[in-house]
């Protein structure tokens, strides 16, 4: 990690493939980010900035280090042994991997929602909801919980569908509404971005629509970072699209250009873009 | 032409001779292990019976088997249960920071330590106890105990000096189920999905929150069955308490005396080398009453091991 | 677009707040260990022991307290319950350690000539001796015994207990197989000393009452070894890959043969861990054996007659019935119980290396 703690990044050195877009207000910013796996570099070199209250869909073929970099940014990485980064990730302009950041705080405000639905198995779907809230309230009085309850599955899309059986186990749902309890327990506690990482590849056609249009709602309230394999996923959702390459297997993953989605889509700058989002190879 | 050589062959092959030797081998020797154990059951019977039901005239003492075997068994739970209420938190801690807090590269070396604690011989264990252990007790912890908590019944009577008391041998006893009771913690801990971990430290939680969340919900079960097994090791333990314990008739709750009840194993072991007659059959009847209350307590344990993982499977 | 990127100094200090700077925990062990030694010093000298207890307890209090004032309950939670376990750790290492120094300390001063090369059938003028607090006897007599007796427990086990997992790994299905594999389980919970009444019951019934003999020490021996070996064996036999077994029976290999030329040297490496820690399980058991070898003073080579010691067995004995003057058998008894950690510790170690030596390439 670096030593610079300095709060006040001056202006981005932008990157030379980033588009002059309109004016938006970025909630997260990478600066130089450098990811490892002990002494093997990953990603290397990403600088992006993240809109906010927008989708933002991560592309790019298998291996190019698109779900690291996405792990990267609520410390998520560092779970791995051995697993660390350089670089700078800010938060609203702080930096998370400052050494006094606790990465618990940066979590608590950077939710996630993995690749396959992991409901707690142990817990009903009335706990796994506010799982995350038992860590923080002292004592959540009912009436509080079961309208955070409510407002959360209500949020997630499932509220109708699950209403009247609540204190089933998590697990007996099905693979699509368990991704979306997954989603209802990770925005039960307000967080400000919300990480997906492929959300949807575990899903049938049905579900994965379910999900997107829940994407499309959530957007109002928070800055969503998605992972996809799914290009045409990522062209239906997202406002902006950054496109991860490898050069070679072994290489590190680095991004090779991010714009508007419709751009990338139709006319992106770089020509590996263009081969990946027309099917060439990936 | 050719078909029917084929066949024939094929007939053959299934059934050739070596064939059926090395498996009806096998067979029997698997069968040997049902022999084997139905034998443990009826030899010990056979002989133990006229301990049980023979004449009492014939046996030093004039009790009953019932009043014979009665402290026994009170002696054998006893020692078994401090040991278990011992061990378990302390098994419970060492299996959580060996899976969860240790450096991973150390893992499987502390893991390997502990595997260590449980290969030490048991007759190594009671005289490292009787010299170690009890003088250490004894002079630093019994008389304070003694003093201050008489008040609790399990702490009264007249503190022993030379340590050679319940609760020493408990904790001794503690020490020997403390490593499968560790490694069976430590293997369901290992086991808990990485998902669910992933999943609860991703909605912020602390380490601990994280292990309270995900971790012990996982393990549960695991640690009750790897308790029970330790707690099914504790009673048939033999050497550690015939050497450390000093043994009354009777039954003593006093955990800090020099009366206790003894063990039914670490009974047949000072008795048994010096027993003739029907006092021998008296001893493998115990023995029996011990085979059948380890038996239990270790069917209990698979029972609780195979209920639990089914529903965090899913 | 780089407009709005200083943020308000609010927000910079959110991430933040309340975090514990590293060096505080660290300076709060540094004063509980400097309060526990002097501390503990001051009232009753030098006791390292309550050094450490104290010390330990005080960390814990205070790193809570500092945790609960600058960070959260939470965080403190979290601080307490690592120490915790950092402590539990450190308490269960401590009677490991005091065993093998307390052992390596009392045994070595026995680890002479005399006690490998004699018994315990002492001459006249050595008694003499050790009335004079010279060590006298060995313990030759007790390593044959329990070379022969782990021997014949081996005998019996290995194949019966291969054979065994042979059965339910590669014919095994039905009702036999099943009631095996719970029989086996229940094995695995027989205490020891009923192992070895099972044993003197077994060759009373035959033999008459008060029969003593190695060969009754290995079948109790063998009744605790073989569970181990059918569950280890059988853990490594499932290991084999099937494509391999098929593979071999597709080239119309009989089944024995695929099972003896391919099954069995594929899991070789781990069959024998397998028999060496179940024989340093038994190696060391003394229960089983006081009751059928029994315990004797000389060399017997015979297991079919006459009493047999082992190691433990002499260990015990020489420590409960030390004779006159007592040193000297307890020495005896240290020496015993040496040897006894050295062998395990050596079948321990080098099960651990066989099995990552030997391990075939492609089995994980």
């Amino acid at each position: 990690m670096t030593a610079n703690s300095e709060i006040d990044m001056p202006a981005q050195t932008a990157g030379t493939t980033h588009s002059e877009e309109t004016s938006v207000e970025p909630v997260i910013a990478v600066n130089n980010l450098n990811i490892y796996y002990d002494k093997f570099l990953a990603v290397r070199d990403v600088t992006m900035e993240i809109a906010s209250r927008s989708i933002t869909a991560l592309i790019g073929p298998s291996g190019c280090g698109k779900s690291t970099f996405l792990r990267s940014l609520n410390r998520m990485h560092e779970v791995i042994p051995k697993a660390h980064v350089d670089g700078v990730v800010q938060l609203n302009g702080e930096d998370i991997y400052r050494p006094d950041v606790d990465p618990v705080t940066v979590r608590r405000r950077i939710g996630m929602v993995f690749q396959r639905p992991n409901p707690f198995p142990t817990m009903s779907i009335y706990e796994n909801v506010l799982a995350g809230m038992r860590l923080n309230a002292n004592r959540l009085s009912k009436p509080d919980a079961d309208e955070i309850v409510e407002r959360s599955l209500t949020g997630a899309n499932l509220w109708g569908e699950v209403k009247d059986r609540l204190d089933n186990p998590g697990s007996s749902l099905s693979g699509g509404q368990q991704q979306r309890l997954c989603i209802a327990r990770a925005i039960a506690v307000e967080p400000e971005v919300l990480l997906m990482d492929e959300p949807c590849s575990a899903l049938d056609p049905i579900s994965t629509m379910a999900i997107e249009a829940l994407m499309e709602q959530l957007k109002d309230q928070f800055t969503i970072v998605i992972v996809t394999h799914n290009m045409q996923q990522a062209a239906r959702v997202s406002e902006r699209t950054a496109f991860f390459n490898i050069d070679e297997p072994g290489q590190p993953g680095h991004i090779v250009e991010m714009d508007l989605t419709e751009k990338m889509f139709s006319n992106p700058q770089e020509k590996a873009t263009s081969d990946y989002v027309t099917g060439r190879f990936g | 032409m050719s078909q029917p050589v084929a066949q024939e062959k094929i007939r053959k092959a299934p059934t050739s001779v070596p064939d059926r030797l090395f498996s009806s081998l096998s067979q029997a020797s698997a069968a040997t292990i049902l022999l084997l154990l139905s034998g443990v059951a009826f030899f010990l019977t056979v002989v133990g019976w006229s301990g049980i039901f023979g004449d009492i005239e014939g046996m030093s003492g004039s009790d009953s088997f019932v009043e014979y075997v009665g402290p026994l068994v009170f002696g054998t739970v006893y020692a078994a249960t401090l040991a278990l209420l011992i061990a378990t938190p302390l098994a419970f801690a060492v299996a959580l920071f060996i899976s969860h807090y240790a450096p991973r590269r150390l893992a499987q070396t502390l893991g390997y330590v502990v595997d260590l604690l449980a290969a030490i011989p048991s007759v190594v264990f009671g005289i490292w106890g009787i010299t170690v252990v009890a003088p250490l007790l004894s002079k630093n912890v019994y008389p304070w105990a003694n003093d201050n908590l008489s008040f609790i019944p399990f702490f009264s009577g007249t503190a022993s000096t030379s340590g050679r008391t319940m609760l020493t041998a408990g904790m001794v006893l503690a020490m020997m189920i403390l490593p499968i009771i560790t490694a069976i913690s430590r293997e369901v801990f290992l086991q808990t999905p990485r998902l669910h971990e992933e999943a609860s430290l991703a909605l912020g939680a602390t380490k601990w929150e994280m292990i309270r969340q995900a971790v012990i919900p996982y393990g549960r079960s695991g640690v009750i069955s790897g308790a029970m097994l330790g707690l099914g090791r504790a009673l048939g333990e033999t050497m550690a308490v015939a050497i450390i314990l000093s043994p009354s008739d009777g039954y003593f709750w006093s955990i800090l005396t020099n009366q206790n009840s003894n063990t039914i194993a670490s009974n047949i072991a000072l008795k048994f080398p010096e027993a003739y007659g029907l006092d021998v059959n008296r001893l493998i009847a115990t023995g029996l009453v011990l085979f059948l209350l380890s038996f239990g307590v270790n069917m209990l344990a698979r029972r609780v091991a195979n209920s639990g993982f089914s529903g965090a499977a899913g | 677009m780089t407009a709005t990127m200083s943020p308000p100094q609010s927000q910079v200090s959110s991430l933040t707040t309340g975090k514990m700077h590293r060096a505080i925990p660290f300076a709060i062990c540094v004063f509980s260990i400097a309060v526990g030694v002097v501390g503990v010093y001051s009232i009753g000298g030098f006791k390292w022991g309550w050094m450490a207890i104290v010390a330990a307890h005080l960390y814990l209090l205070l790193v809570t307290i500092a945790s609960r004032v600058i960070e959260d309950r939470r965080q403190a939670t979290d601080r307490a319950m690592r120490t915790v376990m950092t402590i539990a750790f450190t308490t269960v290492t401590i009677p490991l350690i005091s065993v093998f120094w307390k052992v390596i300390a009392e045994g070595a001063s026995r680890f002479d000539r005399k006690f490998f090369t004699g018994s315990m059938r002492i001459t006249p003028e050595d008694m003499l001796a050790q009335m004079e607090g010279a060590a006298v006897g060995g313990a030759l007599h007790a390593m044959a015994g329990t070379l022969i007796i782990t021997a014949i427990a081996g005998i019996i086990s290995v194949p019966l207990g291969l054979l065994t997992a042979i059965y339910l790994v590669e014919y095994g299905k039905g009702k036999l197989a099943g009631a095996v594999t719970r029989m086996v389980d229940v094995m695995t919970g027989i205490p020891s000393i009923v192992a070895g009444l099972f044993a003197y019951a077994l060759f009373e019934l035959f033999l008459g009452p008060g029969t003593r003999s190695g060969l009754s020490g290995g079948v109790a021996l063998s009744l605790l070894m073989t569970p181990v070996v059918v569950r280890s064996s059988e853990e490594m036999l499932r290991l084999v890959p099937n494509e391999l077994r098929e593979a071999s029976l597709a080239l119309g290999v009989a089944k024995w043969r695929t099972i003896l030329k391919v099954v069995l040297p594929t899991a070789i490496a781990g069959i024998l861990t397998g028999v060496t820690l179940a024989v340093a399980r038994v190696i060391g058991e003394t229960a089983p054996l006081l009751v059928t070898a029994g315990v004797a003073q000389g060399i017997n080579l015979n297991p079919f007659s006459g009493r047999m010691t082992t190691l433990p067995v002499f260990s015990y004995y020489e420590y409960v019935q030390p004779g006159v003057p007592p040193e000297t058998g307890i020495a005896r008894a240290w020496g015993a119980a040496l040897m006894l950690v050295m062998i395990v510790a050596v079948l321990f170690t080098a099960a651990r290396i066989m099995s990552h030596v030997l391990k075939p390439k492609g089995l994980k």
